[in-house]
């Protein structure tokens, strides 16, 4: 069995298990406390359905000051720490281990301060990405990057995995859009990294944390950037009949000096399970369908789709459906947003998320075709063909432990594709346990050992998230932490 | 003294293994236009960029572009224009500034991160670089990013060398993601506001949901000279529609005199360069971060040692222009700074002062041990620009 692999739990942690609960149970109420076998099962896995492991206890703090008692507690403990947000990770990053401690941010969930003057908000980790966007909408003002999880995923685990969304050809990711955290070290110092104020006075530590995975700190409040939303904003839908023709006219359109607010593609199987669900009125009878976004005034946003248009026509585009009224923008959207959910609804699949050169496109499309069928399997493309951020969601049925194989063994191929054509393994959900095993066809040895040394710089025990994105053999050593532990 | 001018990486590696075997710290260099940015350096051994040069990838329909670290950003920047399109950052020539001659180049942009007026509208350079190779201190070449716009794979080392000064690698390749550029560009211009009503102006037009691409207030010299700048770039049909609302909406500001393109570009240049604070040539020069509408708060509070002061950002980055007795001011500014919450840099000072006070802003204690630790992490036997950014680091 291919299976990712778990590192075996440490007995001698397993065994303090009790004097370990009772120095939490000392540090925090009993309603934050999670101990018992059933509710622990609740934080057994993330959106990595398909692995679970039980960790040895959860915590749920209220504030800062809480997380850092338990972090000085725990590392003095010598004990592992799997931090969680909503636990919607794909690619395993929240996934516990038996003798970790999950430290979830659930509990620190409020809205601290909104300052439109300046365009920030500051908010505990455990807010949703969507709930920002909700507090600062009533002035016309939202949170840029806009993962399809929005709804549900917090904004401690956008930052932990540098999430991105479909808008973010315009407005960057996660990163371009974080000004400042508060973040518990392992031995549980608080820091403030950042703030208000634009960019670092040393080194840019802010950049380092975001897109660190749980492996630098907990993060337990944020400062992030809001801004004004354009006066408009309109979806055209266009379907090609070949991948080709829809690939080029992206790039042609970019080449006009056109930036969309958001240039999405999906394929004909992704096309088909989206409009069952979603009823949006996606053409069937197409190869490859683009929704294309602009932005701005009226009169901006008619000039810059009459653009689009002609040069999607020069492609040869085969349906052409612009949105006239709220309704049918939002069912455009419906349909792409709910990919992944109305995926789920018609088979197990595995989600990837690799990103390639966007020229391409055409010649990576045809080998993940030949990837699949060479395992008898299924895929439904879904992507940021702005970006090049690739989803090819691998279909399989989850009770055949051998398709689920050759579904993790199609993807890995997917993935190695990415990085030979010139791209990476993963353009937003991060590496996790999913992607860690093959981190060294990105990455030469010098690449990764660099890494693990700037990360041992926070963690020099390897307490933090320890059995995510670095292989597991080839590891540096954890050292002795340096100072006795914290009393 | 030695200096070296690798031609290719493997050549810088072997200068920088050498130079650890030897313990023997390098001065490294781009074009040497910001020699006088930083702490000085005691080392006499240089390690130059000028032989690492050349467009390493351009793909216009992928908006990427990279190249080695000597190559100067006016290449770069031709290269882009003459496909329509430039690196959104509007890269800071601080020629001027240092009174130096020499070429900036693509590496010294990145280690100094030096973001020109777009920054607050379009992100900083380390919002637009996508991927760096770099000469650990070590003598390894390692790489991080790549040429792709959305990657999450590992730790983004790309962000932690830009704006190390040197400190964590000696950078060989730099690739950037790049914008198109703006059919035109129209500023409109404000005058005689004082600074509160001024950064009132410019905040009040960035809510807007108008882009606004550049807002700055130059105080000058005396009364009545102070001019208020807003700038709208894109499409001409579009700019022109929103001049005509924006200058409305700032009705109560006064009337908005408008500026073609080419009329403000030398203003926005002066900004770029940290030299529309039209400072004396002697004068310290020190470069404040702060949330926008504290700016001018911070001015009025450091009144009494700046001589001259101009806003960028939206107010949120501050220059002032100090006597460079003493400590250049440096106690006044740290504190005021301290309490509006932010970060101050000591960009330009005679060296001196410069040895003697802290050049960046100090990261609290437990920061700068994480500071330390990073950087034995990429540079154990400190060859590498030692003591640049902080002593002992
Ligand atoms: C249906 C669906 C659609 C999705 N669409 C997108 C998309 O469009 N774009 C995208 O980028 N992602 C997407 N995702 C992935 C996922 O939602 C994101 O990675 C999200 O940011 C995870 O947030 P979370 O709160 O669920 O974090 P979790 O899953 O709980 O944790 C994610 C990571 O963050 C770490 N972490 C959590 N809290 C902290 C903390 N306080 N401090 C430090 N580290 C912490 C965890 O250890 C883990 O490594 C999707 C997922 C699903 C299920």
């Amino acid at each position: 069995m291919s299976a990712i692999a778990f590192p075996a739990p440490d007995p001698s942690i397993l065994a303090r298990r009790p004097a370990i609960l009772a120095g939490l149970a000392a540090l925090l109420p009993a309603e934050c406390l999670v101990t018992s076998e059933d509710e622990r099962r609740a934080f057994e896995t993330d959106g990595l359905t398909a692995y679970r492991q039980v960790p040895l206890a959860v915590v749920l703090p209220r504030t800062t000051e809480e997380v850092s008692r338990v972090m000085a507690f725990l590392h003095g403990q010598g004990v592992k720490v799997i931090p969680r947000g909503a636990g919607t990770s794909l690619c395993g990053g929240a996934i516990p281990q038996p003798d970790a401690v999950v430290v979830g941010v659930g509990k620190l969930n409020r809205i601290l301060d909104l300052d439109f003057a300046n365009r920030t908000a500051r908010v505990e980790a455990g807010v949703t990405n969507l709930a920002i966007t909700g507090a600062v909408a009533h002035r016309g003002f939202f949170y840029a990057p806009d993962p399809s999880s929005q709804l549900a995923c917090t904004i401690a685990g956008n930052i932990a995995m540098n999430s991105g969304g479909a808008h973010c050809l315009k407005y960057g990711v996660t990163t371009n859009n974080v000004l400042g955290v508060r973040m518990v070290m392992v031995d549980g110092t608080v820091v403030d990294i950042g703030g208000q104020h634009m960019d670092a006075g040393g080194l840019d530590l802010l950049g380092l944390v975001v897109g660190s995975e749980g492996q630098l700190g907990i993060v337990t409040e944020a400062t992030v950037r809001i801004l004004r939303a354009a006066e408009g904003a309109q979806p055209v839908l266009f379907g090609f009949d070949s991948v080709e023709a829809a690939g080029d006219t992206v790039s042609a359109i970019i080449g006009a000096g056109i930036v969309p607010v958001a240039m999405e593609y999906m394929d004909k199987v992704a096309i088909e399970i989206c409009e069952a669900f979603a009823h949006a009125g996606y053409p069937l009878d197409v190869e490859a369908m683009l929704i294309i976004e602009v932005e701005g005034s009226p009169g901006d946003m008619t000039e810059q789709l009459r653009k689009i248009i002609a040069i999607a026509r020069e492609h040869g585009v085969k349906t052409i459906k612009e949105s006239r009224s709220a309704a049918e923008t939002a069912a455009i959207w419906k349909g792409r947003k709910s990919a992944f959910g109305a995926t789920g609804r018609v088979a197990d699949y595995i989600c990837m998320d690799g990103t390639i050169p966007t020229g391409r496109l055409p010649e990576v499309l045809r080998r993940i075709r030949e990837i699949t069928d060479g395992y008898g399997l299924k895929a439904a493309n879904v992507f940021h063909a702005g970006d090049g951020n690739l989803h090819p969601l691998v279909l399989y049925n989850i009770n055949d432990p051998r398709e689920q194989e050759k579904a993790e063994e199609a993807g890995n191929d997917i993935l190695r594709l990415c990085v030979e054509v010139g791209g990476c393994l993963t353009g937003e959900h991060g590496v996790g346990i999913e992607k860690r095993d093959l981190m060294g066809c990105q990455f030469d040895r010098a690449d990764l050992d660099q890494q693990m040394r700037v990360r041992a710089a926070f963690d020099p025990a390897w307490l933090l998230n320890p059995a995510k994105v670095f292989p597991l053999d080839g590891r540096l050593p954890p050292e002795v932490p340096a100072r006795p532990a914290a009393a | 003294m030695s200096l070296h001018t690798p031609t290719t990486e493997a050549e810088a590696c072997a200068v920088v293994a050498e130079a650890r075997a030897a313990r023997r710290p390098l001065q490294l260099r781009g074009g040497g236009t910001r020699a006088g940015l930083g702490r000085p350096s005691n080392a006499t051994d240089v390690l130059c960029s000028a032989g690492l040069t050349g467009i390493t990838l351009y793909e216009p329909s992928e908006l990427v572009i990279g190249a080695r670290a000597g190559t100067p950003v006016r290449v770069i920047e031709e290269t882009l224009a003459a496909r329509g399109q430039m690196l959104p950052v509007e890269p800071a020539d601080h020629r001027r500034l240092y009174g130096t001659a020499g070429e900036p180049t693509a590496g010294g942009l990145v280690a100094t991160g030096a973001s020109g007026p777009r920054r607050f509208a379009a992100g900083a350079i380390r919002d637009q670089l996508i991927g760096v190779r770099f000469v650990n201190g070590a003598g390894e070449a390692i790489k991080s990013g790549g040429r792709v716009m959305k990657n999450v794979t590992g730790l983004d080392l790309v962000k932690l060398q830009c704006g190390a000064h040197g400190t964590l690698g000696f950078l060989t390749e730099v690739v950037f993601k790049v914008v198109p550029r703006p059919e035109t560009a129209l500023t409109l211009a404000l005058h005689g506001l004082d600074d509160a009503r001024a950064v009132a102006a410019l905040t009040l037009a960035i809510g807007t949901p108008f882009e606004i691409t550049g807002a700055a207030h130059l105080p000058g010299g005396g009364p009545g000279d102070a001019v208020t700048l807003l700038r709208l770039e894109g499409f001409q049909a579009s700019v022109d529609d929103r001049a005509s609302r924006l200058a409305a909406l700032l009705g109560a500001f006064g009337a908005a005199e408008r500026r073609d393109a080419a009329s403000a570009a030398p203003l926005w240049e002066g900004l770029r360069d940290g030299v529309a604070l039209d400072a004396r040539p002697d004068a310290a020069v020190w470069r404040l971060s702060v949330a926008p509408t504290k700016g001018p708060a911070v001015a009025a509070r450091l009144a009494g040692v700046a001589e001259r002061h101009a806003f960028d950002w939206g107010g949120g980055l501050l220059w002032l222009a100090v006597d460079p007795a003493g400590d250049a001011g440096a106690a006044a500014v740290r504190a005021a700074v301290a309490e509006a919450g932010g970060h101050a840099t000591l960009v330009r000072a005679p060296e001196a002062v410069r040895a003697a006070a802290d050049v960046f802003e100090p990261p609290a204690p437990a920061l700068r041990a994480v500071t330390a630790a990073i950087k034995a992490s990429c540079d154990p036997e400190r060859v590498l620009n030692p003591g640049r950014m902080y002593g002992g680091v």
